[in-house]
């Protein structure tokens, strides 16, 4: 078995996947954001420069700049001028905390069940993704439509 | 060097009304597009849809029949204001042409004494990375270290704005990787990148913005995001299909009725559209699917 290790962050990235009909730049910033949540990531880390963390992933500098900014503005990141982005120490992402780790135990169970029922109806796996897509798709353009009005 | 006086915009190509004919064929066609400086932006199309003709015409190397292109701010069409254009621009060609009779290292020698921002440090970074044979002449190289050592030439120059005719055809993956690494690279140095593609994915994968041509026109030019976020399939089974009038509404590109399932494409709006539509449809449900960008392509290069 090889194993790696590092002190690097660059590490804990993941290319995002065009295809998933998630926008890059939403995945990426659910990526930082778990990080930050599970602990991977704590107060006064470093993230990757945005030219390193574009071509690690290959993705466009721009779509990191962006991520980055929005992030600030969330308070999940602090951006020093010509340093670069710090887990911000105020942060506004709170570690999950037992009782969080607790619920998304929960809403698995949530989830277990209702794919075992669907199953136990005669739907296969494809006709669930599809569904559950269906319906995520359609509530991100309520909550787009809700944003733009 | 000389000052470049024409007002600064925010585009790196504009064109209006840009149009090649080559007797009766209509090679390009109207087209009008913007570029914005520091994009990435992705030029796709079939063979033959006028891709490579558009890219010359910017260039200078093809004549237009009619319309306006500013490159970099410069008139494109006017021989000398391209002349100055060229100068900061690094075009890589389709068919990757080099100085055959050159070897690696004297192509890269020879280029180099024409530029004063040669970027040292990215040529010695290509050559470790495409682990290039200096000394083989180029006519004698594969299809890939050709492409590899146009692109190193291209980026070492330092332009500030690149355009490359599908800089990763034929490439194996890895170096297709790479090529798109520093295609990510440049722009994240302040550079403008504008390649044509056949890969969608690629496109998908690094570009602000994708641009599809077909036939000489422009069928699709829409922010990366929009897709993923804005564009849906919509469909819905009837007993009685609805009047196609009430499907005219904001954001419907496409409606197909097939039998008893209509369904809509939509650049935007999906949510009112899906409402509409369930206003006919007695106890079926409306569907709604996200799509990438092969899926918006591929409608969009559908003919009616």
């Amino acid at each position: 078995m090889l194993v790696y290790q590092t002190t690097s962050t660059v590490t804990l990235f993941l290319k995002p996947n065009p295809a998933l009909g998630v926008p890059i730049y939403l995945q990426l910033k659910e990526q930082i954001r778990h990080a930050c949540e599970t602990g991977a990531l704590r107060q006064g880390d470093s993230l990757p420069g945005i030219r390193n963390l574009a071509e690690l992933l290959v993705i466009n500098p721009n779509t990191v700049a962006r991520v980055y900014r929005e992030l600030e503005q969330e308070g999940v990141l602090d951006l020093r001028h010509g340093v670069g982005a710090f887990v911000a120490s105020s942060g506004t992402v709170t570690r999950w905390t037992a009782a969080k780790a607790g619920q998304m135990k929960a809403a698995q169970k949530t989830v277990s069940d209702l794919v075992a029922q669907l199953q136990e109806r005669g739907f296969d796996a494809d006709e669930i993704r599809r569904l559950v897509e269906a319906e995520l798709a359609s509530d991100t353009s309520r909550k787009s439509r809700r944003s733009s009005a | 060097m000389r000052q470049h006086l024409a007002l600064q915009t925010a585009y790196a190509i504009e064109t209006d009304g840009l149009t090649k004919h080559y007797g009766s064929f209509e090679a390009v066609c109207d087209l009008t597009m913007r570029v914005a400086k520091g994009s990435i932006t992705g030029f796709l199309g079939q063979n033959g849809a006028g891709k490579s003709t558009t890219i010359k015409m910017l260039l200078g190397m093809i004549r237009p029949t009619r319309g306006q292109a500013r490159v970099l701010d410069f008139n494109a069409i006017n021989e000398k204001e391209s002349i100055e254009m060229r100068k900061r621009v690094a075009y890589v060609a389709e068919d990757k042409r080099l100085y055959d009779y050159m070897t690696v290292r004297q192509i890269i020698g020879f280029t180099k004494s024409f530029y004063p921002n040669w970027r040292t440090d990215i040529e010695k970074r290509l050559l470790d990375d495409f682990r290039l044979p200096l000394d083989r002449a180029t006519k004698k190289l594969s299809k890939g270290m050709r492409t590899q050592t146009a692109l190193l030439l291209a980026l070492a120059r330092g332009a500030e704005f690149l355009i490359l005719d599908e800089p990763t055809e034929g490439l194996d993956p890895v170096v297709t990787e790479k090529v798109l690494q520093l295609v990510v690279g440049a722009a994240a140095d302040g550079a403008t990148v504008f390649f044509s593609s056949h890969q969608i994915a690629e496109v998908e994968q690094v570009a602000d913005r994708v641009l599809l041509i077909d036939k000489g026109q422009l069928v699709l030019d829409s922010p990366i995001e929009a897709i993923s976020q804005d564009y849906r399939r919509i469909r819905c089974v009837y007993d009685e299909p609805p009047p196609l009038s009430a499907l005219k509404l904001d954001g419907v590109k496409r409606v197909a009725v097939e039998g008893r399932v209509v369904s809509v494409l939509a650049s935007h709006n999906a949510h009112e559209i899906a409402g509409q539509m369930g206003k006919f449809a007695y106890g079926h449900r409306v569907e709604t699917f996200p799509m990438t960008l092969k899926e918006v392509v591929l409608e969009s290069l559908k003919r009616d």
